[in-house]
């Protein structure tokens, strides 16, 4: 069960080895979380991460190798982790590739596996989740979005029109599931310093996966449907949204 | 799978919601027919009163609350015996519309009239006067439980572990159907009522220890934001039912009546908790300062002495949408020092709290998951927004358990399930009796399952029950 202070005792994390699910992870582990289903391509990642986890006071970890691409195996992959733990409290989506936006190195192949590890896989598998969370009566689902998603920019249109995608899919399914019981919170932030952005330029306000994991808790504990990190970003991207083309252009580079 | 309509759920702290069936029966014979023969695709169920329950004690995620109102009259009041029969889905509100008028109050009751007689039961609740009159399992004649496998009486000499069992039992032993009370004989609706402040704890606690037999009812009000050598100072209302020579004389030819006032409804919810820190703090100032330093033989009405909170309905809802928990625990006398600690950690943590309730529990009742037990009890209304709450009730729950206190089940949402062991000891004896009564773990609320109160491994899922 989901407690009165929004902590959750179990979880399926996909893409579990990201830095960010992890520092979820952590700071999830001393409060209620018992056990956990990670999710993701590289076993090999994700048994270390369940090797911290376990140091840190989790009762069970369950490692699954998942490509959220293979439509086909998000089904079965669902009733398995429902399986293993009983009730789902939380389902945190933390896959997704950067890949590239440069447009002489990319082909169509690359495009539709972009969309295809970063929204439609995600949204798939949500979906599945979020059905049964309807008929368990309760659950929380957090998904992964990013400021790149709100307004696209030529330096990363690719990957921030896959988070525009999921971010719509996800704030639409919020609504759609009012009453039900199960919430969703889009976690929007902006510069993540982690594995995935190594050796890039930092843009502006920069974070760590620890700041994200700290603001996706806080999110949890207050229930809220968008959480930006850091906070700031909101208003400014209020204002960017609004900038006429030519400007962001130059702005985006 | 079921797939009748759903409604969302949650406690009086508006805290977690969760999704359920309802079913309404409206007499005992419905009910039997739900429980014995309509259970199939819920996995599992939950009965539900008022939903004065703070958090998930009378929720079910997933399966079916079966709504108990439905059942609400009066059976048969026993003037000999000073005895009341009635249904329990009949609340505190409308039994003493019925009663106080025939010259009887309840022998126990909460802070708020809005608890039927069975989710009270449930909860073995207690009110200001447990000091003397114990906890409401103590003035129990008899209980009709409708349980998964029969319909039983019991009471305190037939079937007295099912009866103890159910006493506290949080619901989880069967939907109590019907129970005999026995009631307090009473002179008049008034009371008299003695006002005292305590500039501090220790002030306060002496005052409260000092020949507890004087009172019938006594109860102190702390400001839980006072810090430094003001912690714990407080307002004492200390009373004693009002025989007919103490009213005046032109109230001496009707000494009872009982009017509760109209509720008057908060409206809406607010976008954010009215209860903060600011706004609490200084309505904490106002309340100690317009409190009489001393003043005595007072007269009162039942309503506003033992329902000051009842006159606005929904008061619930000024707590924003996040909702709030309220903070209940009691330590044995002697752990006073635990005590000071809790108030210490919550008045440095700005943790606004609105008015905190003190008072002392006389010996603990026969229930083994009853909460009252001999000591200090302290109880503290907290919005959940509060940053950093989580992490610190976490800590003061260690403290509790560790002076040998416990967490009150009504009113948690948020205790750690490792510790439900240790503040209740009792918990395997219960779980027996549980067992027995509910075989296959068909009753479980969203609370049970969270603390692991019935045997997890009992537990049927809805998932492995459809299939």
């Amino acid at each position: 069960m989901i407690d009165g202070t929004g902590m959750p005792e179990t979880a399926v994390v996909i893409g579990g080895s990201s830095d960010i699910a992890a520092a979820v992870l952590k700071l999830l582990a001393p409060r209620r979380l018992r056990s956990v289903v990670l999710a993701g391509r590289s076993l090999e990642n994700l048994v270390q991460v369940g090797n911290d986890l376990r140091g840190v006071g989790l009762q069970s970890v369950h490692c699954r190798h998942l490509d959220v691409a293979a439509t086909a195996s998000l089904a079965p992959f669902t009733a398995e982790a429902v399986g293993i733990l009983g009730q789902v409290d939380l389902v945190l989506v933390a896959a997704g590739q950067l890949g590239t936006s440069v447009l002489e190195d990319l082909g169509a192949e690359d495009v539709s596996s972009l969309v295809a590890t970063n929204f439609a896989g995600p949204a798939a598998l949500v979906t599945e989740f979020a059905k049964y969370m309807v008929h368990q009566g309760y659950g929380r689902v957090v998904v992964l979005s990013s400021v790149a998603g709100v307004r696209t920019r030529k330096a990363n249109f690719v990957y921030g029109s896959t988070k525009a995608g999921l971010d719509g899919f996800a704030t639409g399914l919020s609504d759609a599931l009012a009453g039900t019981g199960v919430t969703v919170n889009v976690v929007r932030p902006g510069f993540v310093s982690t594995k995935m952005t190594a050796g890039m330029k930092p843009a502006v306000f920069p974070v760590d996966a620890q700041a994200v994991a700290r603001a996706i808790v806080r999110g949890l504990e207050t229930g809220q449907q968008v959480t930006w990190v850091p906070p700031k970003l909101r208003y400014l991207f209020a204002v960017l949204r609004l900038l006429p083309s030519p400007l962001w252009r130059r702005l985006g580079g | 799978m079921n797939s009748g309509p759903r409604r969302l759920f949650a406690g009086w702290g508006r805290a977690t919601w969760t999704s359920a069936h309802v079913a309404a029966p409206a007499n005992q014979a419905e009910l039997e027919h739900l429980v014995f023969e309509g259970l199939e695709g819920f996995g599992r169920f939950v009965p539900r009163g008022l939903g004065r329950a703070y958090g998930d004690a009378a929720q079910c995620a997933g399966g079916l609350v079966i709504d108990c109102r439905g059942l609400r009259s009066v059976i048969d009041v026993d003037h000999e015996r000073a005895e009341v029969r009635a249904s329990a889905g009949i609340s505190f509100d409308e039994l003493l519309e019925f009663i106080v008028p025939q010259g009887y109050f309840l022998p126990v009751t909460p802070g708020t009239r809005f608890v039927t007689l069975g989710g009270a039961i449930a909860s073995d609740v207690h009110g200001k006067n447990h000091h003397v009159d114990g906890s409401l399992g103590a003035h129990l004649k008899r209980l009709c439980l409708v349980t998964p496998t029969g319909v039983l009486e019991c009471g305190p000499q037939v079937r007295r572990e099912e009866f103890e069992a159910t006493c506290g039992g949080m619901g989880m032993t069967g939907v109590v159907v019907e129970a005999t009370l026995r009631l307090l004989p009473i002179e008049s609706s008034w009371v008299v009522v003695d006002t005292e402040r305590a500039s501090d704890l220790d002030a306060c606690l002496s005052l409260l220890s000092a020949d507890p037999a004087k009172y019938r009812y006594s109860v102190a009000w702390v400001d839980g934001l006072a810090q430094g050598k003001r912690l714990g100072r407080s307002v004492l209302t200390r009373a004693n039912h009002a025989s007919v020579a103490e009213l005046p004389e032109r109230w001496q030819r009707q000494p009872i009546s009982y009017r509760a006032p109209r509720v008057v409804k908060v409206p809406f919810s607010p976008p954010f908790s009215f209860l903060n820190p600011a706004t609490v703090s200084a309505f904490n100032e106002m309340w100690f300062r317009k409190a009489p330093r001393k003043r005595e033989r007072r007269l009162e009405q039942f309503a506003s002495f033992f329902y000051p909170l009842d006159g606005v309905g929904n008061w619930n809802l000024l707590y924003g949408p996040r909702g709030f928990t309220q903070y209940q625990f009691v330590v044995p006398f002697g752990a006073e020092q635990a005590l000071e600690k809790v108030l210490e950690k919550l008045s440095t943590g700005r943790v606004a709290s609105f008015l905190a309730v003190l008072k002392s529990f006389g010996p603990a009742g026969t229930g083994p998951l009853s909460f009252p037990t001999e000591g200090w009890t302290l109880a503290l209304d907290i919005p959940l927004a509060t940053p950093g709450l989580p992490q610190l009730l976490d800590e003061l729950d260690l403290l509790v358990a560790g002076a040998g206190g416990r967490i009150y089940f009504s009113k948690d949402a948020r205790m750690r399930p490792e510790l439900v062991q240790a503040m209740y000891p009792r918990l395997a004896e219960w779980q027996a009796v549980q067992g027995r009564l509910d075989p296959t773990g068909l009753l479980v609320s969203d609370l049970a399952l969270r603390l692991g109160l019935t045997r997890r491994e009992s537990l049927r899922h809805p998932e492995t029950s459809d299939k």
